[in-house]
């Protein structure tokens, strides 16, 4: 059955039924994470102690190991859960895999001692659907990652893998695919949230001989990486899924525009498609029906902007990733002015399993005008750092505490950040607001692609919405005027903040820019680039004022406004600071608890790092 | 027809009309600062943007398309202040050296700060100043750049050569050669088509207009000055006259008042070339078909934009250019020599000024092929614009003056050679006399024009047969001659990657480097806020001037029959050859000639 | 005499040989439209970098105007017109790692490498740059070296994350 060549839907069905009875025969699968996440932590080195345990203790006939995408909880990887009761063991270690082996693939014994420790309850869980982390979630469109051997077409087809496409090909044809996902309710998820069916139609309705498909797969949000990790998990559905647009709109070509900075997407990517390609599921007449597709990798060079569509075609075409005005729009004239339909990562592996399961099914989840699931990316100050898939219409509360197991350190909750650079910080009175597209646009952030960044009290907001700021004024295309130099402008006043130098007037006149920023600017980016100093200016107004009027920074973040001074129950006397201080700004008599001077001190922080009895506060 | 409302009033527009240009059909006009309609549109100000209603934003009025129902407002608080605060944004990294800037009152950024009201600037300058780039014919100035991009689609995709381009990203970018090379360092023509087009004083003609003053006041330089013949058909734009207005006889006399010695005309040198650029062709045509072999198709050489570009991108098709002159440079030759000598004068003791609707000139005139016994043909070259500001500067009162001729003996000419102003214009000129010499016969067309090569198409062919030929000219019997003309470096390459692939049907192609010739020159006064018609308009003016004259065909010029009687000889010979003919340089496409 | 150039994660070989790949690269592409940013790529990777007579070459090859070609390159921050080092360190400073104290890494290393980001060491060894995000926001704040991916970094291990690299190795 290897290396297969699948002519039809029965000769898919005939692999599935092959591989699916092989892996019967096995008592344990082991699902060894090979996230990107966990890469880097070393889980080959987990994978491969493993793989000898289990040789060693002459299990190979017993325990199927397979490396799958992210499993999601990448704040304890390397990780892997062990079937059939879904054990999840994180924080590996090669010994740790030794010990699994021994203990619980050879001694059906559970290690406690390795499972998830949930800290609020003070216990250790062993099976996920304990652990507060997974047992919220919904996967759809994570549904292969953790549990497939990506690497393998045949395990993916064993997963279902490819018969959505026969279905579109053989049953279902162009105009009920694309009413199957209006019915679903399917929005896009790279961030404008646009209704996929009718995006599809409006390509299929479109003449033209020659027309293209594209996967978004740019993922330039800061703090996002659930496209990567479909991308890395899952590439097959991604294929299928390109295919099956391909064949609903009439395209026989399609391209992944991959950022650089992904280099192990890429790889995955591309065998993907050479096997997919050997198995004939790409290429000419594709299982049969006479469809002829094939798709091909295009590699970012550095660019947030080519996230945007328009400019991701400029890309394609080997352009300055420049946006185009829209309209037209990319369906009507897009990649070389064909017409062309763009979506996103996440999207599209939406489309397989709804194929499958109906769009009945699909709609089942969420709230409102927001159907389904969506993945977000955990990261920032909180605990469960990682990748999550939850129906729409959950709150940021249950999100952040209850799956994300609240701040790190137990610190106080203090904003979140939704939709990256584009999107806008909310903070603890938004926690009970659902998520969903049409809520957080209601509060001036935006679903955006599924970054949620948890920042703590030690968080400066206004140095934030500098950040970002700089961010896209970095990332500017430089086309047109309010972008261009409005960001500059914008990302001026802010710093003439949060060195101090800033005036009360100045927040008006960041105020007024931002909004002629974001009502005039050619693209998404410059029109959503001022949404994170307007949703701080409106949520956390008094931090800006305490910068401006106090000169104050009350999160002790930016530097110039800090107020260096010695707490003197800690301080020992031992004249070490002022021995320091490059301003003579430090005084005091020897064994006497010192003192600093703030109209000499020049902020350089020297004394904090040369107290070594943490006695400089600032 | 769509039906929209604007500023509360009903308007019908044809389909796929822009919001600006709906408004314009309404009467109202919206301010604008990048687009220049017809040529470019790349929304990139926003200056233009309008109230939509329905929509969360602004949009852009010069690219978004009207449709049907929708309800505009062109001049609401909300449009009025986003207006502001860009043209603020536009400013705040913007040198507003106005008062000692060559674009002052000619300069599309600083008029619409007044259409726009502004009396603050809020935010504090922050220009960048980046070094001025000068080279022979160009000078940009990038801190005076507002990135509109127009003259990036003049040269890439209009004249196709792609010597300047957007670099870097953001608030970097620039407008300019690759890797911040000078202009001078890559395969830059010097058309100026992108000064043309550059609303303010970023891309401007390098300045000769100090030393034509210098000159002007030096008592031991005789200046002599000549006009080539596209600048009488749009100078009087200069001075707000309509464009097509014939100012032929004003001119000579304004530049009199300047207080030139000499006020002569490129156009005798025009009908100077036609004679060895005729003779030249006639050559070449029976080399061939006496089967000697000759390079064919002859391509006219009186274009400098166009001659540093073939050098540029097609070195190895140098051999197909004719080794004429261009006009002026033939008529400094004279004025160096034969007029000099005349006078019993040296070369030295002249100063030779040359009024041009060109840039390229600027150029031509310092490459080392361009002297004469050490001495350059030309000495500078002023544009259309430059003699304009020269004139206001000086106090004449251009539109008050009284017409005159140019000076003799190098200032008659025939008609032929005023429409060596247009395209086509050589290649007409050159057929009423090479037709004539060869058959004894006029031209055999309407009005001795060559309609199949006339307007502002940007390549045109013609055929013309040879039959009942004088017996000298017997090799032509029965040949159909196969001409075309093309204007605009880019339209240019379509016949060149013919004749480098050896698949050129034609005997003789006309090239002018501007999109429709000299009418249409680097040097012209600018197209912004002009007629759409303003070409066709000057074009009509050069027709009208070849059509007033007595002479219309350059071997009738009995100035030019007397110059070759008394000094020259016959077109091409000996006295010419050194004169008025030159060599060509293979620079290649990223002129390695100059070491950067 | 023969030079042998490397001109960091570039190919090895003489300038001519360099020169000579690049041409060949890009001439395969010579009517494949759109192909500029991926010929730009391969012959980074092969010249290292892409000065101005590599990109002469490229935009010979491909028919495009110089401009363009620079246009092209220096939009995008992953094209380098200057030598660069043996290794390439980027330090996250996407908003996660930024909220998780990448600064305090960017400090430190700006410190122990003595050059500021954007700049490469007198040694030739690294060039240190600030990356948007590497997807492992999970893991902030975090950094690569080439293709390698450090999780977690805490300005205390700077030292002995660099130190492999110094003898090439990992
Ligand atoms: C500045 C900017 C960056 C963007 N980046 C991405 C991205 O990285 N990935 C993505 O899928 N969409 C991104 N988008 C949205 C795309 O333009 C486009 O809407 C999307 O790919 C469409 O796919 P969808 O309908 O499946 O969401 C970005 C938009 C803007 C304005
Ligand atoms: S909004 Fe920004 S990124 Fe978009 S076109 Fe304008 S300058 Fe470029
Ligand atoms: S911060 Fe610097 S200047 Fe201020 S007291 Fe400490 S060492 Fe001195
Ligand atoms: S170093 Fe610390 S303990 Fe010593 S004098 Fe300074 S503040 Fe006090
Ligand atoms: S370019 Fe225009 S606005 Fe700028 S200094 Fe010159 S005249 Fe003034
Ligand atoms: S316009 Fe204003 S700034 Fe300019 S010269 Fe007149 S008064 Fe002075
Ligand atoms: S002078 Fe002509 S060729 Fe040179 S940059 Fe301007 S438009 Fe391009
Ligand atoms: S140089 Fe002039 S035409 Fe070119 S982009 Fe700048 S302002 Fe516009
Ligand atoms: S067409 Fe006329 S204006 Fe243009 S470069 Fe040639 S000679 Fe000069
Ligand atoms: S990468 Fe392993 S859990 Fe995310
Ligand atoms: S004139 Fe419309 S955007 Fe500049
Ligand atoms: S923000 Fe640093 S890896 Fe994503």
């Amino acid at each position: 059955m290897r290396n297969a060549i699948i002519k039809s839907p029965s000769d898919l069905a005939a692999l599935r039924d092959a591989i699916r009875t092989q892996a019967s025969t096995y008592k344990f699968t082991v699902y060894i994470c090979g996230g990107a996440g966990c890469v880097s932590s070393r889980c080959d080195k987990v994978a491969e102690a493993l793989r000898a345990a289990v040789d060693s203790a002459g299990l190979s006939n017993d325990v199927r190991l397979v490396v799958t995408g992210c499993i999601g909880l990448c704040a304890h990887g390397p990780c892997m859960v062990v079937d059939p009761d879904g054990v999840f063991y994180g924080d590996l270690t090669p010994e740790k895999a030794w010990s699994i082996a021994d203990r619980h693939l050879r001694g059906g014994e559970l290690v406690q001692e390795l499972c998830y420790f949930d800290t609020d309850r003070g216990e250790y869980l062993p099976y996920m659907k304990d652990i507060g982390f997974f047992s919220e979630q919904v996967k759809i469109a994570l549904r292969n990652c953790g549990r497939v051997d990506f690497s393998s077409l045949e395990d993916v087809v064993a997963h279902d893998g490819y018969f959505a496409l026969a279905k579109v090909l053989t049953d279902l044809g162009r105009e009920r695919t694309a009413q199957e996902l209006i019915d679903a309710g399917l929005r896009g998820r790279g961030g404008a949230g646009f209704p996929t069916g009718v995006k599809w139609q409006s390509g299929m309705n479109q003449p033209g001989d020659q027309k293209y498909i594209i996967c978004n797969a740019d993922e330039g949000d800061p703090g996002a990486f659930m496209d990567r990790s479909v991308l890395e998990g899952d590439p097959h559905s991604v294929i299928e899924a390109l295919a099956i647009g391909g064949y609903v709109i009439g395209a026989n070509k399609g391209y992944v525009y991959v950022r650089a900075e992904y280099p192990l997407a890429v790889d995955r990517l591309g065998k993907a498609l050479d096997d997919a390609r050997a198995a004939g599921l790409l290429g000419s007449d594709i299982l049969g029906a006479g469809f002829d597709f094939d798709i091909e990798i295009r590699i970012g060079a550095g660019a947030f902007v080519c996230g945007e569509e328009t400019a991701l075609i400029n890309s394609i075409e080997g352009k300055r990733g420049e946006p185009r005005q829209k309209p037209p729009f990319p369906f009507q004239s897009g990649l070389w002015g064909c017409p062309t339909i763009i979506n996103n990562v996440e999207t599209l592996a939406n489309v397989p399993a709804i194929i499958l399961n109906g769009a009945g099914w699909f709609a089942s989840y969420g709230v409102g005008k927001s159907r389904g699931t969506k993945v977000f990316a955990l990261a920032g100050d909180i605990v469960n750092s990682g990748i999550i898939e939850i129906p729409m219409g959950m709150t940021l509360r249950t999100i952040i505490f209850g799956m994300g197991g609240g701040m790190k350190g137990g610190r106080a909750f203090k904003a979140v950040q939704s939709g990256g650079p584009s999107g806008g910080c909310l903070t603890v009175a938004h926690l009970d607001v659902s998520v969903d597209y049409e809520s957080l646009s209601a509060m001036g952030a935006i679903m955006g692609s599924g970054g949620l960044i948890a920042m703590d009290e030690n968080t400066c907001l206004v140095d934030t919405a500098r950040f970002f700021m700089e961010f896209v004024q970095d990332e500017s295309c430089g086309h047109c005027v309010p972008c261009r130099s409005g960001t500059k402008r914008m990302l001026e006043l802010l710093l003439k903040i949060t060195s101090g130098r800033g005036a009360p007037e100045d927040l008006e006149e960041l105020q007024e820019l931002a909004v002629i920023v974001g009502q005039t600017a050619m693209c998404g980016l410059g029109q959503t680039a001022p949404n994170p100093v307007l949703t701080t200016l409106r949520y956390f107004k008094d931090e800006y004022l305490a910068h401006v009027v106090d000169k104050q920074c009350p999160a002790h973040v930016c530097k110039a406004l800090r107020i260096y001074a010695i707490d003197p129950d800690k301080c020992r006397g031992c004249a070490a600071c002022a021995a320091k201080c490059p301003a003579g700004a430090i005084s005091g008599v020897i064994r006497q608890p010192h003192s600093i001077n703030t109209d000499k001190c020049v902020k350089c922080g020297v004394c904090s790092d040369a107290c070594k009895f943490d006695a400089v506060v600032c | 027809m769509l039906e929209l409302t604007i500023n509360g009033k009903p308007v019908s527009a044809p389909e796929g009309v822009t919001l600006l240009q709906c408004a314009k059909l309404a009467g109202v006009k919206i301010p604008t600062l990048c687009s220049l309609p017809g040529i470019h549109t790349n929304g990139s100000c926003r200056i233009c943007v309008v109230e939509v209603e329905g929509q969360k934003n602004l949009m852009a009025s010069c690219i978004v398309k009207a449709q049907n129902g929708m309800v505009v407002k062109t001049n609401s608080e909300r449009v009025r202040k986003a207006r502001k605060i860009l043209y603020d944004l536009v400013i705040s990294s913007h040198p507003k050296d106005c008062m000692s800037c060559g674009r002052n009152q000619s300069c599309e950024l600083q008029e619409l700060g007044y259409t726009l009201d502004i009396s603050t600037a809020r935010i504090p300058n922050k220009s960048t100043r980046a070094p001025i780039d000068i080279s022979p014919a160009i000078t940009r100035d990038p801190s005076k750049c507002i990135l509109c991009r127009r003259c990036v689609t003049a040269c890439n995709d209009i004249q196709g050569v792609g010597a300047i381009g957007s670099q870097n990203r953001g608030f970097e970018t620039t407008i300019s050669p690759a890797m911040d090379l000078p202009l001078l360092g890559v395969n830059c023509a010097m058309c100026g088509q992108c000064s043309a087009v550059c609303p303010t004083g970023a891309i401007v003609e390098t300045d000769h207009i100090g030393r034509v003053w210098a000159a002007l006041s030096n008592p031991s330089k005789r200046v002599a000055v000549q006009v080539a013949p596209a600048v009488r058909a749009a100078l009087g734009e200069e001075f707000g006259m309509e464009a097509g207005t014939r100012v032929t006889g004003r001119l000579a006399s304004a530049l009199r008042e300047l207080g030139f010695d000499d006020v002569f005309d490129t156009n005798f040198a025009a009908d100077l070339t036609i004679m060895e650029e005729g003779a030249e062709l006639l050559r070449r045509l029976q080399a061939a078909l006496t089967g000697e072999g000759a390079v064919l198709p002859m391509l006219t050489s009186c274009s400098p934009g166009w001659i540093k570009h073939i050098e540029h991108a097609f070195p190895g098709q140098l051999d197909h250019l004719s080794t004429c002159k261009s006009p002026h440079m033939m008529l400094g030759a004279l004025i160096k020599s034969c007029y000099a000598e005349k006078l019993g004068a040296e070369a030295k003791d002249f100063f030779v000024v040359s009024v041009m609707p060109c840039t390229a000139k600027k150029y031509e005139i310092q490459r080392p092929e361009m002297q004469n016994n050490g001495y350059p043909n030309v000495d500078a070259v002023i544009t259309t614009r430059e003699l304009g500001r020269m004139i206001k500067s000086a106090g004449i009162d251009f539109a008050g003056l009284q017409e005159s001729d140019f000076d003799a003996p190098l200032g008659f000419s025939t008609g032929a050679a005023d429409i060596f102003g247009v395209t086509g214009g050589v290649m007409e000129a050159a057929l009423r006399t090479v037709y004539e010499l060869a058959t004894g016969r006029e031209l055999p067309s309407d009005n001795l024009h060559l309609t199949p090569i006339m307007g502002l198409d940007s390549i045109k062919e013609a055929a013309l047969k040879f039959e009942d030929v004088k017996p000298e000219y017997g090799f032509l019997e029965g040949v159909t001659a196969r001409v075309a003309v093309a204007s605009g470096l880019k339209n240019a390459d379509v016949l060149m990657h013919q004749v480098e692939d050896g698949a050129s049907p034609y005997h003789f192609i006309e090239i002018m480097g501007c999109p429709s010739g000299c009418i249409n020159g680097g040097g012209q006064p600018r197209m912004a806020g002009k007629p759409e018609d303003y070409k066709v308009r000057r074009m009509k003016a050069i027709y009208a001037e070849d059509e007033s004259k007595a002479l219309r065909k350059s071997h009738e010029n009995p100035d030019v029959l007397a110059l070759y009687k008394d000094y020259l000889g016959e077109p091409g010979g000996h006295v010419s050859h050194r004169l008025l003919h030159t060599t060509y340089t293979e620079r290649g496409n990223f002129n390695e000639l100059i070491a950067t | 005499m023969k030079t042998t150039v490397n001109h960091v994660s570039g190919c090895t070989g003489t300038e001519e040989e360099l020169l000579q790949r690049v041409r060949q690269l890009a001439s395969g592409y010579k009517d494949k439209e759109g192909s500029l940013i991926q010929v730009l790529h391969m012959v980074q990777s092969v010249y290292g970098y892409l000065p101005l007579t590599v990109q002469q070459i490229v935009a010979e090859e491909l028919g495009l105007p110089l401009s363009t070609v620079a246009g092209v390159v220096s939009f995008y921050s992953f094209f380098a017109t200057t030598p660069r080092g043996r290794h390439t360190i980027r330090v996250c400073m996407g908003t996660a790692c930024y909220v998780r104290g990448g600064v305090s890494i960017v400090e430190s290393l700006e410190k122990q490498l003595g050059i500021q980001a954007g700049g490469t060491t007198a040694d030739g060894v690294f060039t240190f740059e600030i990356a948007r995000c590497i997807g492992s926001c999970g893991l902030a704040p975090a950094m690569t070296i080439d293709d390698t991916v450090y999780p977690e970094v805490k300005a205390a291990d700077l030292p002995s994350i660099l130190e492999p690299w110094y003898c090439g190795g990992k």
